[in-house]
């Protein structure tokens, strides 16, 4: 096997994949929430901020491709891990216990990242891969969430989002090798911020549509 | 005056290692909670020859924590429910009267059991020997203080190197993965000049064997540090990632 393959096929290296393309996914996020919070600035302001970043033309496309890929690495790689990792104890125990290691997301990651993957699903469906003509992106987001099944969905999912982001933040960066004792305690303490920061942020917004603006 | 407890035993009993296992009941009788772990299973074992039974199998040697053999799941708990102790530095009086102890054998696919709680470790000495060593030619020693060595990188790699192999990493991780052990051999070496040269084919060769072996992934759910009886950190997992990707994208080794 030529050395890239073979470094980044190892454990080690799939480990490496995980934590590059989970690193971009907030990356995005944290650039999607800002400009989601235009809403609160009334419809226009959105309409503007959608508008503007449309006009990027093909910049968004080349971002969009990037963002495709680093879904389907971060899948299947991820689909490889819990296979193998399943694998990996034929026998399982009767009694298991923690010894206060695991967190609440380290024990879901593949089922939050499942989840999740169905929701983005949804959500593209609901406002990318939908037809904009005679319309504006804030009329279709209202509309949307004047069904409350929606607004419980989306909420649901950024909750899902944030348990998953507990452990993948700090996670992809002791992956990386950056665990340091000057600055693990913040960055742990980052991730419990930033994944509070995306189930409030975004998670707030249905809400404010539905029963709000 | 020494207390003593009763407990309810279920014990892993296997065979061999294509036999069908099970878990089987006995009750411990009068147990001083001076004892240890281990000794508590001795116990059971005389009982068990003079009913004509077969005593259960379990790995042992030094009985003071430092050699490695010994460990099994106690309750969920690799090495049971203390924290920085091995099982015969267990002793029975965190148990109460009338305890349930379910003991388990390590549970990994490249742990196979031998019998009832003794497994196979060599996938442990199969790693080591795909690089965890040095090479020093042969010929006279050298002054001791001829490498200069700074006390906190000495302090670094004989805290990875309190690892005795015992195990209980695999057993804890959810994953079966064995990379706090791994992490500890390479760091050992590549915290000191000594190990340096080669730090590259060390990497590469101990985390190909891992994989080859058929242990799991590294998810970093952290139950390896916390079970470790030598509390061995993930620092050494976080620098054996370095270490592997130095080696993989930028050393000449393949």
């Amino acid at each position: 096997m030529n050395w890239l393959a073979s470094t980044l096929l190892s454990s080690i290296g799939k480990k490496l994949m995980m934590a590059i393309t989970g690193l971009c996914f907030c990356g995005f996020l944290a650039g999607h929430l800002a400009g989601n919070l235009t809403i609160y600035l009334g419809k226009d302001a959105f309409n503007s901020y959608a508008e503007h970043l449309h006009s990027l033309g093909p910049i968004i496309t080349l971002v969009e491709l990037g963002l495709l890929f680093s879904a389907l690495v971060h899948i299947l790689t991820g689909a490889t891990l819990f296979y193998q990792n399943l694998k990996a104890r034929p026998v399982r125990y009767s009694v298991n216990k923690s010894a206060g290691g695991r967190t609440l997301g380290s024990r879901t990651m593949p089922y939050t990242g499942f989840i999740l993957l169905v929701f983005i699903v949804l959500h593209l469906i609901n406002f990318h891969f939908i037809d904009k003509t005679d319309t504006t992106i804030y009329q279709i987001v209202h509309s949307a969430f004047a069904n409350y099944v929606y607004v419980v969905i989306y909420v649901f999912a950024m909750i899902v989002a944030a348990i998953h982001i507990s452990h993948g933040l700090w996670s992809a960066f002791q992956t990386l090798g950056a665990n340091h004792v000057k600055y693990m305690p913040f960055i742990r303490g980052l991730s419990y911020v930033f994944s509070i920061i995306i189930v409030l942020g975004f998670g707030f917004l249905p809400i404010y549509l539905a029963y709000i603006a | 005056m020494t207390k003593t407890i009763n407990l309810n035993l279920k014990v892993w009993r296997q065979k061999g290692q294509n036999k069908k296992g099970r878990l089987e009941t006995y009750k411990a009788v009068d147990i001083s909670t001076d004892m240890s772990f281990l000794e508590m299973i001795d116990v059971i074992n005389e009982q068990l020859t003079h009913k004509g039974k077969e005593p259960v199998a379990f790995d042992h040697d030094c009985r003071e924590g430092i050699c490695g053999m010994c460990g099994a799941v106690v309750n969920g708990r690799p090495h049971g429910p203390e924290m920085g102790t091995t099982l015969c530095q267990l002793h029975m009086r965190h148990f109460s009267d009338n305890d349930t102890i379910v003991i388990e054998p390590w549970r990994s696919r490249a742990f196979p059991v031998i019998k009832d709680l003794a497994v196979d470790r060599s996938a442990l000495d199969k790693m080591i020997q795909a690089g965890g060593f040095i090479s020093i030619n042969t010929g006279g020693a050298q002054d001791a203080n001829a490498i200069p060595v700074p006390q906190e990188a000495a302090e670094l790699a004989m805290d990875a190197a309190a690892c005795i192999g015992c195990g209980a990493c695999v057993a804890a991780c959810p994953n079966a993965s064995p990379m706090l052990f791994v992490s500890a051999k390479v760091s050992q070496f590549a915290l000191l000049p000594q190990g340096k040269p080669e730090a590259a084919k060390r990497a590469i060769s101990m985390v190909r064997e891992m994989d080859r072996l058929g242990f799991g992934n590294c998810t970093n759910e952290r139950e390896c540090e916390a079970e470790c009886p030598k509390e061995i950190s993930i620092t050494n997992i976080a620098r054996l990632n370095r270490e592997y990707f130095k080696a993989g994208f930028l050393s000449a080794e393949k």
